[in-house]
């Protein structure tokens, strides 16, 4: 990312932002638009400085769930990815089993969670690590599965264990897959903690939503909705950016840090 | 002489019942430099799969440097036509790659680890790579990336290697280049090697030996010793001795591929 573009490129989704808040803005004008059915966005912008201070308060709980529920996700991707990696036998076992498990809308599974945890913080996590580790797992796996046969080859004639396969190729090979699978899922840990907010918890920001709402306060409900994506986007180019630093062979540049 | 890879009447069919060598004999003397050339199919990858332990024959037995082949040997130099490189490590860490794994270099990688990168480095040189230790794989020419793996399949001084279509994939220039340089580490090293082909013209030139191989289930039909002087040379290749080999194996190939239709 860090090689020169042009300045159009890098002004480019900015415009686009603009472009689609004006957009927004003209359309409610012109068909005058009802505020509770779909607030202007200044009003939008407006509501946000007047509960910054509720927004903050819920956004940065929601920041902590997504981000715990996030972080166990990796744990767990990655140790199911290796396993069903590197062993033939893990793999075919439990790949109907993951399949199934995916295929299962989260949401359905926030209210057995509230049976098990009460309304809370631990629902919110556990969903967000339920929607998240899978992609991670998918990714590990898929890196690691890729060995060109031919590279085995030269590695077993020279006496390598199944081991030294996997820390000398398999690792660092899956790197890149790694870190492109994060991007992904630490929005979808949003989309998790938020489901779980909005379903049983009173904080977050989707609770914030969920209240607003009943309350016919269309406004702030916007409001929480472009605090997520916010948050989203924020997250995403954050691991966009550790991904090119870290795994820059894969794209072929010339200046990046050497993994291992 | 002593024969160094030793290979008595095998057989190897593969999982679905295809029988891919069926009654293989073949001895390649120690220091010897042994080509397998024969038509697509007839079973060549599956002889160096056979040679290096990577799969047991069906039937028959294997023996290498006078021991019978049970596993994976583990000092064996391998080199493909594809250079599998590792495009996250430099030229250099990829050539320590053997190095990291082959007993007992791996314990001694750490103290000694100057020594081994400067043999690396000498090697690099005499393959004429000088210079490019820090530069990655995609950084490289094809012909430069081959030249890397093929001092990747030396650097812990194997007594064997094994080349399946090493420069298969190179330029006709490039791949003349490479057989000079091949034949020059072979005649430094004196290694034991066995290098499968398509290219006539490479067995006769990198050969003392050349092996051809019927169509599959592959055995071997004819032995053509080749007693050109050495070093040989571009040269070489346009001596009439050179071509006349190079005819009789080609009149070979062809009665094999009619033989099937
Ligand atoms: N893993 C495998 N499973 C089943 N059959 C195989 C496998 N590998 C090779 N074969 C079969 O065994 C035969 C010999 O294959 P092999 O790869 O040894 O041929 P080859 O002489 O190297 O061919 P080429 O010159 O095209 O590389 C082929 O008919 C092929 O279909
Ligand atoms: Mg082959």
């Amino acid at each position: 990312m860090s090689r020169k573009r042009p300045a159009i490129q890098t002004l480019m989704p900015w415009l686009v932002v603009f472009g689609l808040f004006g957009a927004w803005e003209l359309a409610c004008i012109a068909f005058s638009v009802p505020e509770f059915v779909l607030p202007r966005p200044t009003v939008v912008f407006q509501t946000m400085a007047e509960f910054a201070g509720p927004l903050w308060q819920h956004s940065s709980y929601t920041l902590f769930t997504t981000v715990i529920g996030f972080a166990l996700a990796v744990i767990g991707g990655v140790l199911l990815g290796l396993a069903v990696g590197a062993s033939p036998l893990v793999y075919h076992g439990l790949y109907p089993v993951l399949i199934g498990f995916n295929a299962i809308p989260k949401v359905a599974i926030v209210p057995v969670l509230v049976v098990w945890f009460g309304i809370g913080t631990i629902p919110a996590i556990i969903t967000a690590f339920a929607i998240s580790f899978f992609p991670i797992a998918v990714n590990v796996a898929t890196g690691l599965a890729t060995l060109e046969p031919e590279l085995e080859d030269v590695l077993r004639s020279l006496g390598a264990s199944k081991l030294d396969i996997l820390l000398k190729v398999g690792l660092p090979r899956s790197l890149p897959y790694f870190f492109a699978s994060l991007k992904v899922a630490v929005t979808l840990a949003f989309v998790g903690s938020v489901i779980a907010e909005t379903v049983a918890s009173n904080e977050g920001i989707g609770y914030l939503m969920l209240q607003a709402s009943s309350r016919f306060q269309i406004p702030l409900v916007f409001a929480g909705l472009i605090v997520i994506a916010a948050m989203g986007v924020v997250m995403y180019f954050l691991f966009a950016a550790v991904e090119g630093r870290l795994t820059g062979w894969a794209t072929r540049k010339t200046e990046f840090a050497e993994v291992e | 002489m002593h024969p160094f890879v030793e290979l008595d009447r095998v057989s190897l069919s593969y999982g679905g019942g295809t029988l891919a060598v069926d009654g293989l004999s073949l001895t390649v003397e120690q220091g010897q430099f042994a080509a397998v050339v024969g038509p697509s199919g007839c079973g060549k990858s599956t002889l160096m799969k056979l040679v290096t332990g990577l799969m047991p024959p069906t039937r028959g037995g294997v023996i290498v440097d006078g021991q019978e082949v049970a596993g994976p040997l583990k000092i064996c130099g391998m080199g493909f036509q594809n250079p599998t490189l590792l495009p996250w490590r430099t030229t250099l860490r990829n050539l320590m790659l053997p190095l990291e794994i082959v007993r007992p270099h791996r314990h001694k990688l750490r103290r000694e680890r100057a020594g081994y990168e400067a043999e690396a480095k000498r090697l690099l040189a005499s393959v004429g790579l000088a210079g490019f230790e820090d530069k990655f794989p995609w950084q490289l020419s094809g012909g430069m990336q081959q030249r890397v793996s093929l001092c990747r399949a030396l650097i812990h001084g194997p007594k064997l290697l094994m080349l399946d279509e090493p420069f298969g994939a190179l330029d006709a220039f490039t791949r003349e280049e490479l057989w000079a340089v091949l034949q020059d580490v072979w005649m430094e090293r004196r290694f034991t090697g066995i290098l499968v082909t398509h290219d006539l013209r490479e067995a006769v030139y990198l050969a003392d030996v050349v092996y051809v191989m019927t169509a599959r289930p592959g055995r071997v039909m004819s032995v053509h010793r080749i007693d050109l002087p050495r070093p040989r040379n571009l040269e070489t290749t346009f001596t009439p001795e050179f071509g006349r080999l190079v005819h009789a194996l080609r009149d070979e190939i062809s009665n094999v591929r009619e033989a099937v239709r």
